[in-house]
């Protein structure tokens, strides 16, 4: 039985902070298959295409028939343990200061025997089903999780080493005036967040959801503006040793393309807001989240960068939006780059149109605010590193990978 | 076909160290240097060479034939980890029989500097790096618990029998100088140790450590003219990645070729006097036992419990300590089994001779890819009458 996590004590400023370590991440380029999956929260192994068997580890060629068509597909993940062992003694470092962890053989039904971490409540021989994670460095990895649903399942040590869990974690919510900066805070702290820091431009101005949002519990509102960069150096320096999660909610949705518009305001500000926004955000709150990336149960753990799916391929309605977010995920990727040393995911999060007032005039399918939040607060639950949500991003995603090109023409 | 009139001869151990700021090619220079010396041969008369080595890179075989001077016409490099040495003889055998070369030099030699075994593991194989490395970075130790907890689960071991093959190895190794383990082994030692990766725990895994061994392969007639003492090759067998679909294993190639390997020898297990296993963890010295034919599968544990395997037991085994004794001097490791059975087979060991040998079986065992060895090979010597 998983023993439930426990509040972290307050930190004593005299010690040093544990500074992030992180398992070997070098993979073969065909083993970066399995990182695809498990960035998107999936199960994928190879599969034959000529004599369907399912390979692992990840192979070149077929080992029952030599061919070489063997994409990752979806496949079933039971299996059972054959064998477990607990490492006491390692040569890396990260496992060393671990130690003891434990790690077994499974046989899935699908065929292969795979080594995996085992979740705490897997016992030798029992069924599990094998879940695909990215590890504190954001290589992707094999957990045998238990069959059924444990309690507290999510609180294992070396399960929540993979996960950006809210638990007992800090997050900060750099926009509340808008649904989604509000409908975020609300799924923090139903998550179990401890602190629910909820930035907040000119907070003198009254906006709606005030009320309601200073009343969910463990939110602290705090004065935050993304495209004030002092604004955003000195609430770092208020708070920045204490934030664990980044959900950057600062949003600025505008119609139009390039030739209606007259002039660079708009642009500017779009990319004020969401490009020049997320550099601030990460230049001032960045460091130190890389640097806490291992301070025990609250570590810093994401960077959870909220993305119109038109960042893949321009919408011209929303041209000029489009475009921002196309700049913000581009920043978004090299933050990853600059972060995973620290143990520290970045979740792009990508939707179509939301229900706000900025896509009035568009038509269903569109993504409520309480809805992104649950399943970003889920996504960092399983530790994945990218998200669709709704319809439309998924519609988006899955004919971006067939044709880009037919998609360039029909968004068009 | 059988081996006419091939020999195995001088092999050369050059004593082990724990750590050595020395490179791989000064371990295989030394056991080269020596190897010469014991057959009475100039460097130039060495024309095949076959090598092994982890730690050589980034050379090859090649490479290391300008760095020694060395003008061979048969050249090979055999990298199986501890299958190495019986894959080398196996090789040089035919090349010599088949008239390619006239003396060919086996050596496997590894360095081992401070944080040479660690660099290895990281990089010891694709799979490792993908599938294995990740997992908690326990080396081949994690992966043989594996193995060992099926292996007792399957077939009842306890921890007691495998301890019992490592007390009496001890005892067989107090008598070699190059061992790195030289204080007596008792069995409460072994079951008290310090748990490395459940179930094994310190004694059941090997010390690495920096070493280098060799062996000369020649004509009979050749060996006789140089006055030196030498065995005959009676059988070998080799095999790579047997029984691919065992979940866990639980036998080693050996078991694929085993009828081969006493036919083409002409004697059977029983006829064995000494056996000389590749011992990276007792429970591989226990599918040995078990998969040549010494006993029938999952009959290994009782077979311990029913033999002593010191030097004067009823079943000499790892007669030099094996490396759980001696160190793991990487792909060295290899060539333990072959030097000590054939100095023990020319009456000329370096420890306690066993008494009247005439037959030895050697046998080799290496390369954790993934989950599992996938080299195997032994061979069956046989003492000139």
């Amino acid at each position: 039985m998983t023993r439930p996590l426990e509040p972290p004590k307050r930190k004593n400023p005299l010690k040093k902070t544990k500074q992030p370590l992180y398992p070997q991440s070098i993979r073969s380029r065909t083993a970066q298959g399995l990182t695809a999956a498990a960035a998107l929260g999936r199960f994928e192994l190879q599969k034959c295409l000529d004599c369907d068997a399912v390979i692992y580890p990840p192979r070149d060629v077929c080992p029952k028939c030599l061919s070489a068509r063997v994409p990752f597909v979806p496949v079933r993940n039971g299996g059972q343990v054959l064998a477990e062992t607990t490492i006491r003694t390692s040569t890396d470092p990260y496992f060393r200061e671990r130690t003891p962890w434990r790690t077994g053989l499974t046989k899935l039904d699908v065929g292969p025997v795979v080594l995996s971490h085992l979740h705490g409540d897997v016992r030798e021989g029992a069924r599990v089903r094998l879940d695909l994670r990215l590890d504190k460095g954001g290589a992707p990895v094999m957990i045998a999780l238990p069959d059924q649903e444990t309690q507290h399942m999510a609180d294992d040590p070396q399960l929540r080493e993979m996960t950006c869990d809210p638990k007992f974690r800090r997050a900060l919510i750099t926009d509340g005036r808008g649904a989604v900066g509000q409908a975020m805070a609300q799924a923090f702290s139903e998550a179990g967040a401890s602190i629910v820091f909820v930035g907040v431009a000119d907070p003198w101005k009254p906006f709606p959801g005030q009320d309601a949002l200073s009343k969910i519990s463990c939110v602290e509102i705090v004065p935050l503006d993304v495209t004030d960069s002092e604004s955003v150096t000195e609430q770092a320096e208020q708070i920045g040793g204490r934030v664990d999660i980044i959900v950057n909610t600062a949003e600025h949705v505008r119609p139009g393309g390039i030739m209606q518009r007259h002039g660079l305001t708009v642009a500017r500000e779009e990319m004020d807001i969401r490009y020049f926004g997320l550099l601030r955000l990460a230049q001032a709150f960045g460091p130190g989240m890389r640097a806490r990336g291992a301070d025990g149960t609250n570590s810093a753990a994401a960077f959870v960068n909220l993305l119109s799916v038109h960042a893949l391929m321009n919408w011209p309605q929303y041209g000029g939006y489009s475009a921002a977010e196309a700049a913000a995920l581009s920043a978004a990727q090299c933050l990853r780059a600059e972060l995973r040393p620290g143990g520290v995911k970045v979740l792009n999060v990508f939707f179509g149109p939301l229900e706000t007032e900025w896509f009035q005039t568009v038509p269903p399918p569109k993504v409520a605010p309480a809805a992104l939040a649950r399943a970003v607060v889920q996504a960092l639950q399983r530790g994945q590193e990218e998200l669709f949500v709704g319809d439309i991003a998924q519609d988006i995603r899955a004919r971006l990978a067939v044709n880009p090109k037919a998609l360039e023409r029909e968004l068009g | 076909m059988a081996y006419d009139g091939i020999v195995a001869c001088a092999p050369v151990t050059v004593s082990y160290r724990r750590f050595s700021i020395n490179s791989a090619h000064w371990w295989i220079g030394r056991a080269l240097h020596d190897l010469t010396r014991a057959a009475g041969i100039k460097p130039s008369d060495i024309d095949g060479l076959i090598l092994s080595s982890f730690t050589l890179a980034p050379d090859t075989a090649v490479g290391v034939t300008q760095h020694l001077g060395l003008t061979p016409r048969w050249l090979d490099h055999a990298p199986f980890g501890g299958a190495c040495g019986i894959v080398a003889l196996r090789r040089a055998a035919r090349a010599v029989q088949c008239g390619d070369a006239q003396f060919v030099a086996c050596v496997a030699g590894d360095t081992n500097h401070v944080d040479s075994f660690r660099k290895t593991l990281t990089t010891f194989s694709r799979f490792a790096q993908d599938a294995v490395y990740p997992y908690g970075s326990g080396g081949a130790n994690a992966c043989f618990a594996l193995i060992t907890k099926n292996y007792m689960n399957l077939y009842g071991a306890r921890r007691e029998d495998f301890g019992k093959l490592c007390v009496d190895q001890r005892d067989n190794a107090l008598a070699i100088p190059f061992a790195m383990m030289k204080k007596p082994l008792t069995l409460d030692e072994y079951m008290n140790a310090r748990p490395i990766s459940d179930p094994l725990h310190l004694f059941d895994c090997v010390m690495p450590c920096a070493g280098a061994e060799a062996i000369l392969v020649c004509r009979e007639d050749v060996a006789r003219s140089l006055h030196v003492p030498f065995v005959r090759l009676l059988a070998t067998i080799e095999r790579h990645n047997a029984f691919p679909d065992d979940p866990i294993q639980y036998r080693g190639g050996w078991a694929m070729d085993v009828d081969e390997l006493w036919q083409m020898a002409g004697v059977t297990p029983s006829d064995v006097d000494l056996l000389e296993t590749y011992d990276d963890y007792p429970v591989i010295v226990t599918m040995q036992f078990e998969d040549l034919g010494f006993c029938h599968k999952g009959e290994g544990p009782e077979f311990i419990r029913s033999h002593d395997f010191t030097v004067d037991g009823s079943f000499p085994h790892n007669t030099s300590g094996g490396q759980l004794s001696t160190g793991q001097a990487g792909a060295a490791g290899g060539y333990l089994g072959l030097t000590e059975a054939t100095r023990q087979l020319t009456g000329k060991p370096i420890g306690h001779a066993v008494k009247d040998a005439k037959i030895a079986a050697v046998s080799g065992f290496g390369m954790i890819n993934y989950d599992r060895g996938l080299s195997s090979g032994a061979a069956v010597l046989a003492r000139a009458s």
